[in-house]
């Protein structure tokens, strides 16, 4: 049996079994859900005791040169705090474990992700609008204004009305916009998924029907 | 008239699908090329980085992103990998997601076939690590305690290529394929404003508005954004008929339809305004 066109039109079946919900909710499309639900689980499982559990920990503990790092302990110890929340009479243990992810993540981001977001973003936007070419300035006078009149459409202790409502407006505008950009590239990665899969399924599957109908290459 | 755009308004979603499918379809049934020219984008800006890197640079390519990504974040790894290579780099490979590891090995291995290179000498794979940006940070004093070995258990002393590489700082760029967290952000933050080390990037479409906004701070050299910056890139490498350009004509004929759809449903949407209907 040829393994790899046995791969092909497995793909392409489950292709056309979740495809089908776009006419309707039927069994075959509740098939393909169930086993790309239940095959990621037991994937994942697998995969992260392999590439996690064994590299990271159990070799640092037991190495395979011999001996035993009885420290390593401890993070095993912490990783079944974690599962301990399954038991009501443990749950808080799992607490410990917990802290120690949320505080090390929080104290090793709060410098850099202020640093990254805030700090050079607003550096980002204190910019000269009179240097460069006309569209450099027209560019940099567009992001000073929709910088400024966005805040201003945010800032809620003062009435939306004269010269605040139509900067408001203004920020509105320029918000409506980007959100239609996004939405735009989100169009585009879906059909980019679309076209992966039909370039799957004509250049991949389709070529293999005549190979098994012994009518071509 | 306004009874057919009425209609049309209505039309039943499912001949909107077959519309879509049709539009995605045909294009590449008749393997129909567009044009795909690369203006001043960020695409270019990358790859003007990688292009002028002096040769035997060290670059990190990290392969962030799984096979949900494949059809956009693919064509971006092998011809950014092309790119390096025929740039004579020193292309080291690793990935934030545990897939992106095996997805990056076919890309680096795949074109380093094709452009002669050979692994542990041009090129080699370090594997997946857990830890997103935590790893990162300790990738910034020292990339072997991280990687004690390569994604096949080779150690890090027996890989010659290694032999001039400490931590992060020991690379001229580095370039994350990112399809969500971690990816780019995280090697900014890390990689970028803490260590200084120059970040390129390519993303999937639905991000890319997140991220433009490093380009303009100049937090990130150049970026790839969904389909069209894979396209850009091939296009740029002479990647002659490659799956992103291959996929672009589809592509633009679906965004026709899609606009024509939305046209339709403007124009019912407001004829029926006008008799008083729509709410």
């Amino acid at each position: 049996m040829n393994w790899e066109i046995l791969g092909v039109w497995l793909g392409a079946l489950v292709t056309f079994c979740l495809y089908s919900f776009l006419y309707r909710d039927n069994p075959f499309y509740k098939f393909a859900e169930h086993l790309f639900v239940g095959m990621s689980a037991g994937y994942w499982v697998i995969y992260n005791i392999e590439n996690v559990l064994i590299p990271n920990w159990w070799q640092n503990m037991v190495p395979p040169e011999g001996g035993f790092n009885w420290i390593w302990i401890i993070p095993g110890i912490f990783a079944l705090f974690m599962l301990a929340r399954m038991v009501p009479k443990t749950a808080g243990l799992s607490r410990l474990a917990l802290g120690m992810i949320i505080g090390a993540g929080a104290g090793l981001n709060m410098v850099s992700f202020f640093q990254t977001n805030a700090m050079a973003q607003v550096k980002g936007t204190i910019i000269s609008v009179a240097t460069g070419s006309a569209w450099d300035i027209f560019s940099s006078l567009v992001l000073v204004v929709g910088v400024v009149s966005g805040l201003v459409y945010f800032f809620f202790s003062k009435a939306h009305t004269g010269v605040v409502g139509k900067t408001a407006n203004v920020g509105i505008t320029i918000l409506m916009i980007a959100f239609g950009a996004s939405f735009g590239y989100t169009i585009m990665a879906r059909l980019s998924l679309l076209i992966g899969r039909c370039q799957f399924l004509m250049e991949d599957w389709l070529p293999t029907i005549p190979q098994l109908l012994g009518i071509g290459g | 008239m306004a009874g057919f755009i009425e209609k049309l308004g209505n039309t039943d979603r499912r001949i909107i699908f077959i519309l879509i499918a049709l539009s995605v379809i045909i294009p590449i049934s008749l393997n129909l090329i567009f044009p795909n020219p690369v203006g001043a984008e960020p695409s270019r800006d990358l790859f003007e980085y990688v292009d002028a890197l002096p040769e035997g640079s060290n670059v990190l390519v990290s392969f962030d992103y799984d096979p949900s990504t494949m059809p956009e974040l693919q064509p971006m790894a092998e011809a950014v990998v092309a790119h390096l290579f025929k740039k004579n780099a020193n292309v080291v490979g690793m990935a934030l997601w545990p897939q992106g590891a095996s997805l990056g090995q076919d890309a680096m291995s795949h074109m380093a076939d094709s452009l002669g290179k050979v692994q542990y000498e041009d090129w080699c794979n370090l594997g997946y690590k857990s830890g997103g940006g935590v790893m990162i940070v300790r990738l910034g004093s020292s990339m072997s305690a991280v990687f004690p070995t390569d994604k096949d258990n080779v150690p890090w002393s027996e890989i010659p290529m290694l032999r001039n590489i400490t931590d992060l700082e020991s690379f001229s760029l580095i370039i994350s394929l990112s399809a969500g967290d971690p990816g780019i952000i995280a090697w900014v933050m890390m990689g970028g404003d803490r260590f200084g080390v120059p970040i390129g990037g390519g993303c999937t479409a639905v991000s890319a508005p997140t991220l433009y906004t490093y380009l303009q701070t100049g937090q990130m050299v150049g970026m790839l954004g969904g389909l069209k910056g894979a396209a850009d890139y091939e296009t740029l490498v002479g990647i002659k008929d490659g799956q992103a350009v291959r996929g672009m004509a589809p592509q633009s004929v679906a965004h026709l339809v899609i606009m024509l759809f939305i046209i339709i449903g403007n124009v019912a949407y407001f004829t029926e305004k006008k008799k008083g209907g729509a709410r």
